[in-house]
C-alpha cells in the first residue's frame, strides 16, 4: 500500500460542522427556527437546568446553549461555562439571605402546618403521568388561554411572597445545632482548585453546579443502603431571590437583581454528640440555580453524607468528599468520556508493542515445555 | 429572565487568548511554581474551554497564557499538524490571539503545544514545549486517592509504584507499562510526562526546551526545566526500553514514506490487510521527504 495523506483535518472538521448545522435545520421549509424566549420559558426546567450545571445565571445564553447543541445538557452548560471563563470576577456576594426569596412553590415533609403554610406550586409531583395528547396539535390560541385564565382567578394577595423558613423554627426549638458564628470566606471554586481536606463551602459549590444526574446517582447509593443518612425534607422551596449588592458608591447593599434558585434542607436523626450539650438532629443543606428539585435534595442528602465522611472518615462512596466532588461535574466528566474518541494512535502503538512483546516471551516457553 | 431582555450582539468578541486577565495571570504565577519545584503537580484553578476537558485544555491554558504577538506556534497531535485536534486547536488560537503566527516546522516554533508526541528533532533553548496531560499522577495506577498520592510524593515514596514493575516483571517477564512512563525528574518526584511514547522519553534527559505538562481537568501544572535530569523508573538488572520497531528478521522497520529508520512509526493497515509504517512526525516526514527532493535535483 501507499502511505496514508497527512492532510485534511480541517477540511473533515468544516464538514462535520456543516453536517451538524443541517440536522439542526433538516425539517427545512415546514421547520420555524426556536426563538431563545421560547426554549426560556417553554423548556423553562431544561433551562434552569443549564443555568445550574453552567455555574452562570443567565436563563437566555442558557437557552442559546440549549438551542446551539440541540438539546444537549451536558454541551449547553458546558457553552455556558466556557463563556464563564471569559470573564473576570468584579466582586465577592455578601452572604445572601434565603428567607428573602419571593417564593413560588414551599413544602415540608417534616411537618404538617408550617409557618406560612405548605404552598404546592408549580410541580408535577402529583400529576398523572398519562400522555396528554391534547398537547400534540395545541393550537396557539388555546395556548395563550391558558395564562390568561390563570392571572384572572389568583387574588393580588395570593401572589409569591416570602415566608420564614422552617430550620428557624426547628432552630428556636433547640432540635438542630445552632449556627456557630458568621462563616469565614466561602471557597471560591471557580478560582482554586480543591486541594483535599476541603471545607464544607468549597463541597457545596461544587455540588451546587454538578451535572443533576452524576449527583443523584451517588445520592441514590446513600439513600438504598450504601450509607445511612436517612432524610426528611424539613423545607424545600423554589423562588426569586433578590440579590444584595453593594452600592459601588454608598456600600450599602442594593438589590442589583434576582436568581430563580432551589434550596433544600434535610433534617436527618441525631448522632452522639462530641460536645457537652444534648444530642440534636443535623442537617443537610442543597442549593442551586434555577428550578431543579432532585438536584438540591439530592445534595443535601449529599452534604450531610460528606459532613460525617469528613468526621468519621468515609465508609461509603457517597461519604467520600474525594469520590464524589471529583465525580460529579458534567464539563470534567463528559470531556473526558469524550476524549477517548481522539485518535490515540500512538499510545496504542506502544500498546500493541508491550502486548506482542509479552505474548512473544509468554509463548515461546509454553511451546518448549508442553511440546503442545 | 426579563422578557425585553436582548443578548448583546457583540457577546462573542473575546479578548487576546480568551481568557481573562486574571486567569492567564494565575496561569504564569503557576508556571513559575511548577519550575521552581520540578516535577511537583503544582495545583491551579483551571478555566473551562470551549473544548472538551480531556481535549487539550491544560494544554492550551499554558498556550494561551504564554503566547504573545511574536511567538511562533505550532500545534501537533499524534506528531501530526493537520490531525482533527490539532487543526482545532491551532484553529482557536489563531481567532482569540489576532497577530500570532503559526507553522508546522518544528525548527521555526517559539511554542509547541503537543498532544501524545515530543518532535523527533531536537528543541533548542528558545523553544517550550506544552504537553497536554489527561492523568498528571503516576501513582494513580497504584492509589486512587489524591490526598495520600500527594504524602506519598512529599515523602518520595514510590515503593508501591516499583512493586508494580516488578510484580510485571513476575507475571509477563516485562514491564507492561507502554506509554505515559513514570519518570523520575531531578531525582525526587515521579512525573507522568503524558501518553508520549517509551520512545519519547529519553528526550526529556536534559532537554535544552523548557517543557511545561498541564492537566485541565485534574487542574495540575508541572514542569521539567531545562537541562534536567531526568530518570524512567526501572531496575538494575532490567533497563527502560522504548518500542520495538524491528520486523521478525530484526531489520528495523523504515517509514514507507521518506524511508526515516530513526522515526517513531505509525502501523497502518490498508484494505487488503496488509500492514506499511510511516513516520508520526508529518514535520518530520516532510522534511525529509523535501531534503530528497533537493538532492535527486542537485
Amino acid at each position: 500500500m501507499g502511505y496514508v495523506a497527512i492532510k485534511g483535518g480541517g477540511r473533515a472538521i468544516r464538514g462535520a460542522e456543516a453536517a451538524l448545522e443541517t440536522l439542526r435545520t433538516a425539517e427545512g421549509d415546514a421547520g420555524t427556527p426556536l426563538s431563545l424566549s421560547t426554549i426560556e420559558n417553554q423548556l423553562r426546567l431544561l433551562t434552569s437546568r443549564i443555568v445550574s450545571e453552567g455555574g452562570l445565571y443567565h436563563p437566555r445564553l442558557a437557552a442559546l446553549a440549549v438551542k446551539q447543541m440541540q438539546g444537549d445538557t451536558l454541551e449547553a452548560a458546558f457553552a455556558l461555562r466556557a463563556y464563564r471563563s471569559t470573564k473576570p470576577r468584579l466582586l465577592e456576594a455578601p452572604v445572601q439571605d434565603s428567607g428573602e426569596m419571593r417564593l413560588i412553590r414551599r413544602i415540608s415533609s417534616a411537618f404538617k402546618d408550617i409557618p406560612g403554610g405548605q404552598m404546592l406550586g408549580p410541580t408535577s409531583d402529583y400529576a398523572l403521568r398519562l400522555m396528554r395528547l391534547d398537547l400534540a396539535n395545541e393550537s396557539p390560541e388555546s395556548f395563550r388561554d391558558v395564562a390568561r385564565r390563570f392571572m384572572d382567578n389568583v387574588p393580588e394577595t395570593d401572589l409569591p411572597d416570602c415566608f420564614p423558613k422552617v430550620v428557624d423554627a426547628l432552630r428556636a426549638e433547640g432540635l438542630l445545632p445552632a449556627i456557630d458564628g458568621p462563616a469565614g470566606t466561602p471557597f471560591d471554586i471557580t478560582r482554586d482548585p480543591l486541594v483535599f481536606p476541603v471545607a464544607r463551602s468549597a463541597a457545596l459549590a461544587t455540588m451546587a453546579r454538578a451535572e443533576t444526574g452524576s449527583l443523584l446517582a451517588i445520592a441514590y447509593s446513600n439513600m438504598r443502603g450504601y450509607g445511612d443518612v436517612h432524610p426528611t425534607i424539613a423545607e424545600l422551596r423554589v423562588g426569586y431571590l433578590p440579590v444584595m449588592l453593594p452600592h459601588p458608591v454608598t456600600g450599602e447593599p442594593v438589590e442589583a437583581g434576582e436568581v430563580l434558585m432551589t434550596e433544600c434542607e434535610v433534617v436527618a436523626m441525631y448522632e452522639g454528640s462530641d460536645t457537652d450539650g444534648p444530642p440534636v438532629f443535623t442537617l443537610g443543606y442543597g442549593a442551586c440555580f434555577g428550578h431543579n428539585e432532585v438536584k438540591a435534595i439530592a445534595m443535601a442528602i449529599l452534604d450531610r453524607a460528606l459532613q460525617k465522611g469528613m468526621r468519621d472518615g468515609p465508609r461509603n462512596p457517597s461519604e467520600d468528599p474525594e469520590f464524589v466532588l471529583l465525580h460529579v461535574d458534567g464539563v470534567d466528566s463528559m470531556g473526558f468520556a469524550s476524549h477517548y474518541k481522539m485518535p490515540h494512535y500512538v499510545t496504542f502503538q506502544s500498546d500493541m508493542d508491550r502486548l506482542r512483546t509479552t505474548q512473544a516471551k509468554v509463548t515461546q516457553p509454553r511451546r518448549q515445555g508442553e511440546n503442545a | 429572565m426579563n422578557p425585553n431582555y436582548e443578548l448583546p450582539l457583540d457577546e462573542a468578541d473575546y479578548s487576546f487568548g480568551f481568557l481573562d486577565e486574571f486567569a492567564k495571570r494565575e496561569v504564569r504565577r503557576t508556571i513559575l511554581k511548577a519550575i521552581s519545584i520540578p516535577g511537583y503537580q503544582t495545583p491551579y484553578a483551571s478555566r473551562e474551554m470551549p473544548m472538551g476537558r480531556g481535549f487539550g485544555t491544560g494544554g492550551l491554558q499554558l498556550t494561551l497564557s504564554l503566547i504573545g504577538q511574536d511567538d511562533t506556534l505550532k500545534v501537533i497531535d499524534q506528531g501530526s499538524d493537520d490531525s482533527v485536534n490539532a487543526v482545532n486547536l491551532r484553529h482557536f488560537v489563531e481567532l482569540t490571539c489576532p497577530g500570532v503566527n503559526t507553522t508546522e516546522r518544528t525548527t521555526e516554533a517559539t511554542l509547541i503545544q503537543s498532544r501524545h508526541r515530543i518532535p523527533e528533532v531536537d528543541l533548542t533553548e528558545s523553544q517550550v514545549l506544552i504537553l497536554q496531560v489527561p492523568y498528571p499522577d503516576p501513582l494513580v495506577v497504584v492509589e486512587p486517592s489524591e490526598a495520600k498520592r500527594k504524602v506519598m510524593h512529599g515523602e518520595g515514596d514510590y515503593s508501591r509504584l516499583l512493586t508494580k514493575l516488578y510484580e510485571d516483571i513476575v507475571q509477563f517477564d516485562e514491564i507492561t507499562i507502554s506509554h505515559r512512563y513514570p519518570t523520575r525528574i531531578n531525582g525526587h518526584y515521579v512525573i507522568d510526562p503524558s501518553p508520549i511514547p517509551r520512545y519519547d522519553v529519553p528526550r526529556l534527559y536534559r532537554s535544552k526546551a523548557l517543557i511545561l505538562l498541564g492537566a485541565g481537568r485534574e487542574k495540575k501544572i508541572y514542569a521539567v526545566p531545562p537541562y534536567t535530569v531526568t530518570e524512567p523508573l526501572a531496575f538494575d538488572d532490567v533497563p527502560f526500553r522504548t518500542e520495538d520497531f524491528r520486523d521478525a528478521n530484526g531489520h528495523r522497520r523504515a517509514c514507507g514514506r521518506c524511508g526515516a529508520t530513526d522515526s517513531f512509526l505509525d502501523e497502518l493497515i490498508a484494505e487488503d490487510g496488509s500492514k506499511a509504517w510511516q513516520c508520526s512526525d508529518s514535520d518530520y516526514c516532510n522534511q525529509r521527504l523535501a531534503e530528497l527532493a533537493q538532492e535527486v535535483s542537485a
